[in-house]
């Protein structure tokens, strides 16, 4: 918007008056004013006008809120009453036990509470629009407060029996039901050897070949691009189990490998392949084609095209997919059942004999009468989800965009590609567009 | 005076001149890898009908055997001369812990995807979104552990409850205790796992719903629930049905939770409170090195099963939300 | 009828009222901020009682953010604050306990870009604003035929009324939401920029309608077409952001003083197209 120059020589008028209010804003005193503009300068860069009259203070912004003080009232109100109703009520009628029921009859009864509550105050619609609120906000919090709850108890059974040193240095070669301090002479360093291994390998040959899909579907295309989508959206949902005992009837079953860490890798890679390339895929997806196109234009062929300005600029993404493909295979169970087996020694050759795994170590330990070996499995548990997490977190940093254009930068951020990796979510360009 | 624009005219003959037919003349370094990546892709296509071919193959002597009393028999025997296996039981069990969890899980996903989207605050949002999705990547090992360890014997109580008070209706009908390591348990944990799936499908739609619309609806006076259920579910209902197949398409296929929650029982068990009960996968899991030849087979025609089964529900549900997200129907 | 915004006790469904009386609001001090920055400075405006109010300026002076405070769809944005009173007929709806749902169905809006719902048919477009706030109408038809009548559509979809309400052409898309607006029968419709992706004649046919239904209801309009103000407008306001700095009104009054004799240099300018 231009403004001509001699504007500003003529003094402005005030606007038609009602009563100028001297006084600041009534406010209803809900919701915090983040920002008080009060005081003299408003100006963000231009240094004042001699002309235009400043106000002398401006009130304090405020943010209208849904919630007030009646609303919180009725809401204390409801659960209150509603606790000690059900509490009576449980207490007299033996018929129910437990925590569980317990905590469902409350609820039931606070959300009726608050609706009769906030009809009576208010109206009905406002009513069901509260209870709805509620309703979503317990939905959400169960789920983050069972995750949270399931990796706390985790590190909490894990963690009192734990010995550090055995944990990492020994294996279950040792064991003897009736030892004392038996956790000081076994550990589970066969199966960090051998998840390391097999997710290494799974890694370093199934990688490379989804990249390459992702290539093909999304730079190269041509015949083929939609079936191949198809198949690898197939793919994503294969359940683990039957990855495990495809590897077992092709391979195994015919003698062409034995038992072994790499056969478990085989089946890895056949969990790992359609997640990374679907979300490298999207990746590359989101690189500029006017990048493609300046190197096209310099001579470039397609080749070095991809590699030096498409895969690079897609650096991130694909640093992400791959973590966390990687945390996803690296807790997969069934997958190893019929591949690696299981082994209660270290073994380090990836190519022969049956191996140990975190997950397998977890499954066969816990079955167990022995508490020793339960206490174990907990502590494999705990190994396993600290990696989990830990490539989670990594792959969120790694995620996030490179903040030179703030927040509106082309790349995503890591909450889009996490729900692909875990979770057969259909890709665009899916058939049914 | 404007100038005339020249236009084509047509030869004699009566025909426009032909277009340049344009040759993209790679080069052998851009043959190679045009060749290449297509080669990986061909691969997954391989894979692909390997792992069905494969089941099938090794699997169908089972079928052939049994004939149809695969299907319709219960029973397992890993020893014996004629053992005849049914894995009725398993698919009965299969679908019954695949319910529960629908029916547990769906509710909680709905509900939590229109919080993300609708109600949370937005510097929240993100680490909220997070929180959800690291639901999905704790591997079912860890879940079936706290399944077992934490929630069932804290859930026991009210299954009692539910066996004694509910018990009209034959499903939850008990005939003896103890109610641990049953169906109803196996599909509660289930359906806990099935929440981020469902939650992230559902979510990534509502968050397409048209603004305008929805501002239209709160100008008019709508509460946000109002404007939700006006605006947002109508706008997100191929999305809700395609994310509940494909919490369906997990629910049927998850292994390891289960397994650990049923423990190696092969009781037929109609009963989803009781002890007892299997799953497919969960009959593939514990089965497996206990059988001979005979049971392997049976094992591996399950295997294929299973495959085409979420196979045929995954592809299903993919066309549903692929056409929701693009708004297929809702023309503006 | 009640003048009250205030809290309903226990009320179902409402019996409407047959007729809306047009209101009046006073707004004092507005000011705006997004995520911290100031948008909008120390707005003071009367809009009259059954007359027509036009927001004129240029671009980005605010006009849009000062009409949706008017209605309080200014707190719908993240990082949305703001200051100031709005009074509709002497209750400032910003004031304690006042619910953003019951200042909605006394003040209408009608948005730049139509949006109808398009999954309703005409008729329950038209009907939907009742359903959000449970009123229920003497007669269903006859309201939908008056409401759609005023917005100048009646004879174009009569006999459709069965059709979804995307079907309809712009034009009459942004007709159907005028009679939707009014359908609840508020005392006040909001107009943000209702013509400016609309068609000359879809234009004309709005702008009888607005001069139609102002005696029942005040019309405040912002536009970016100062014809379209001088022919539809009894008062006119006069938005201007300066260079970095928060809009504010520069000047207002009657249509007739703010296009013909405008005290300020500014004002002048703006209405003989120097610039915008």
């Amino acid at each position: 918007m231009t403004t001509d120059s001699d504007l500003q020589s003529t003094a402005p008028t005030e606007p038609v008056p009602i009563t100028s209010r001297a006084e600041s804003v009534s406010s209803p005193g809900l919701g915090p004013g983040l920002h008080s503009a009060a005081g003299g300068s408003l100006l963000l860069e231009q240094p004042p006008r001699p002309s235009v009259p400043r106000p002398k203070r401006l009130p304090s912004p405020i943010r209208p809120s849904d919630i007030g003080g009646p609303d919180v009232v009725v809401l204390v109100a409801a659960a209150l009453s509603s606790f000690c109703l059900v509490w009576v009520v449980f207490y007299q009628l033996t018929l129910l036990s437990g925590i569980f029921g317990f905590l469902v009859c409350w609820y039931a009864l606070f959300l009726t509470l608050v609706w009769v509550g906030t009809a009576q105050l208010v109206e009905r619609q406002a009513a069901t629009d509260r209870v709805v609120a509620v309703v979503v906000v317990t939905a959400a919090a169960l789920i983050v407060g069972i995750v949270v709850f399931i990796v706390v108890w985790v590190a909490a059974k894990a963690l009192p029996t734990m010995h550090w040193g055995a944990l990492f240095t020994k294996d279950q070669k040792n064991f003897q039901v009736a030892q004392t301090d038996a956790l000081a002479h076994v550990g589970i360093l066969h199966a960090i050897v051998g998840s390391l291994e097999q997710v290494l390998l799974a890694t370093v040959l199934g990688v490379p070949l989804a990249v390459a899909t992702a290539i093909f579907l999304n730079e190269v295309g041509g015949r083929g691009v939609r079936l191949v989508r198809t198949v690898v959206t197939a793919m994503s949902g294969t359940p683990s189990v039957v990855a495990g005992i495809f590897i077992y009837s092709m391979l195994i079953l015919t003698h062409v490998l034995p038992y072994s860490g790499f056969a478990a890798s085989l089946a890895l890679i056949v969990i790992l392949l359609p997640s990374v390339t679907r979300v490298v895929e999207e990746v590359l997806r989101i690189v500029p084609s006017g990048l493609r196109e300046a190197s096209l234009a310099l001579g470039a062929p397609q080749w070095r095209t991809v590699w030096s300005v498409v895969l690079p600029t897609a650096r991130s993404g694909v640093v992400t997919a791959v973590l966390l493909g990687v945390a996803r295979i690296v807790g997969e169970t069934a997958p190893l059942l019929f591949t690696a087996f299981g082994s209660q020694v270290l073994n380090a050759n990836p190519f022969v004999h049956d191996q140990g795994a975190l997950p397998l170590v977890i499954w066969s330990d816990v079955r167990q009468a022995q508490p020793v070996l339960i206490d174990l499995a907990f502590q494999a548990a705990f190994v396993l989800m600290s990696i989990v997490l830990v490539l989670f977190v990594a792959a969120r940093i790694f995620g996030r965009t490179k903040g030179k254009k703030g927040k509106a930068t082309a790349r995503r951020p890591a909450d889009d590609v996490l729900p692909r990796m875990f979770v057969p979510v259909p890709m665009e360009g899916d058939p049914g567009r | 005076m404007s100038s005339i624009v020249d236009v084509p005219r047509v030869d004699p003959a009566g025909r426009f001149p032909e277009p340049l037919r344009l040759v993209d003349d790679h080069g052998l370094g851009d043959k190679i890898f045009r060749r290449g990546v297509r080669l990986a892709g061909l691969f997954s296509l391989l894979i692909l009908f390997f792992i069905g071919l494969f089941l099938f193959l090794q699997g169908f002597p089972a079928l052939r055997r049994a004939g149809i009393h695969f299907f319709t028999s219960s029973g397992f025997q890993t020893l014996g001369a004629h053992p005849v296996y049914g894995v009725a039981a398993s698919v009965v069990g299969t679908l019954e812990v695949a319910a529960v969890a629908m029916v547990v899980g769906t509710p909680v996903a709905v509900a939590t995807a229109i919080f993300l989207s609708e109600y949370a605050p937005t510097w929240s949002r993100r680490s909220l979104i997070a929180l959800v999705d690291l639901a999905a990547a704790i591997p079912s090992i860890i879940f079936g552990l706290w399944a077992v360890f934490e929630m069932q014997p804290n859930v026991v109580g009210f299954a009692t409850w539910l066996s004694k008070h509910v018990a009209f209706v034959p499903f939850f009908r008990v005939n003896s205790p103890p109610l641990n390591a049953s169906l109803f348990m196996a599909g509660l944990i289930v359906g806990i796992m099935i929440v981020p799936i469902v939650a992230s499908i559902c979510r990534e739609v509502f968050s397409l719903a048209p603004p305008g619309e929805r501002e239209a609806a709160l100008a008019l006076g709508a509460t946000r629930w109002q404007m939700i259920r006006s605006v947002v579910i109508p706008f997100g209902r191929g999305g809700i049905v395609g994310a509940v197949m494909l919490g369906l398409g997990r629910a049927l296929e998850e292994t390891i939770a289960v397994s650990i929650v049923l423990g190696a029982s092969f009781r037929i068990s109609p009963y989803i409170l009781q002890h007892g009960g299997s799953t497919i996968s969960q009959l593939i899991a514990v089965n497996f090195g206990s059988g001979g030849k005979l049971g392997l087979q049976d094992l591996l025609f399950c295997g294929f099963v299973l495959f085409v089964m979420t196979l045929a529900i995954n592809l299903a549900a993919s066309r549903i939300v692929n056409r929701s997200r693009s708004g297929a129907g809702i023309e503006l | 009828m009640s003048l009250a915004l205030g809290r309903r006790t226990g009320a179902s469904r409402r019996a409407m009222p047959e007729t809306s009386r047009a209101g009046e609001i006073e707004a004092q001090g507005v000011c705006a901020w997004f995520s911290g920055r100031l948008v909008l400075e120390l707005v003071d405006l009367d809009m009259q009682r059954s007359k027509v109010t036009a927001l004129i300026g240029p671009s980005g002076c605010g006009k849009s953010t000062f009409l949706r405070i008017l209605n309080r769809m200014h707190e719908v944005v993240p990082g949305a604050q703001l200051a100031g009173s709005v009074k509709l007929d002497g209750l400032d709806i910003y004031g304690p306990g006042q619910r953003a749902v019951d200042t909605r169905r006394h003040i209408g809006m009608v948005f730049q870009k139509p949006n109808p719902f398009p999954a309703m048919t005409i008729a329950d477009n038209v009907l939907s604003g009742l359903r959000f706030s449970r009123m229920s109408p003497a007669n269903r038809d006859d309201l939908v035929e008056e409401m759609l009548s005023k917005a100048g559509l009646w004879n174009e979809v009569k006999d459709r009324l069965g059709e979804l309400g995307g079907a309809l052409s712009g034009g009459q898309q942004q007709r159907l939401c005028i009679a939707r607006a009014l359908a609840v029968r508020p005392r006040v419709l909001l107009m943000d920029e209702p013509c400016s992706a609309l068609d000359p004649t879809s234009t004309l046919r709005i702008e009888r309608t607005i001069k139609e239904i102002a005696h029942e209801v005040t019309v405040v309009i912002v536009t970016h077409n100062m014809q379209q103000a001088q022919r539809v407008s009894d008062h006119c306001a006069f938005f201007l952001a300066e260079e970095n700095l928060p809009g504010r009104v520069v000047e207002s009054g009657t249509t007739t003083q703010i296009f013909g004799d405008p005290v300020d240099a500014r004002t002048a300018d703006y209405v003989h197209g120097h610039f915008g």
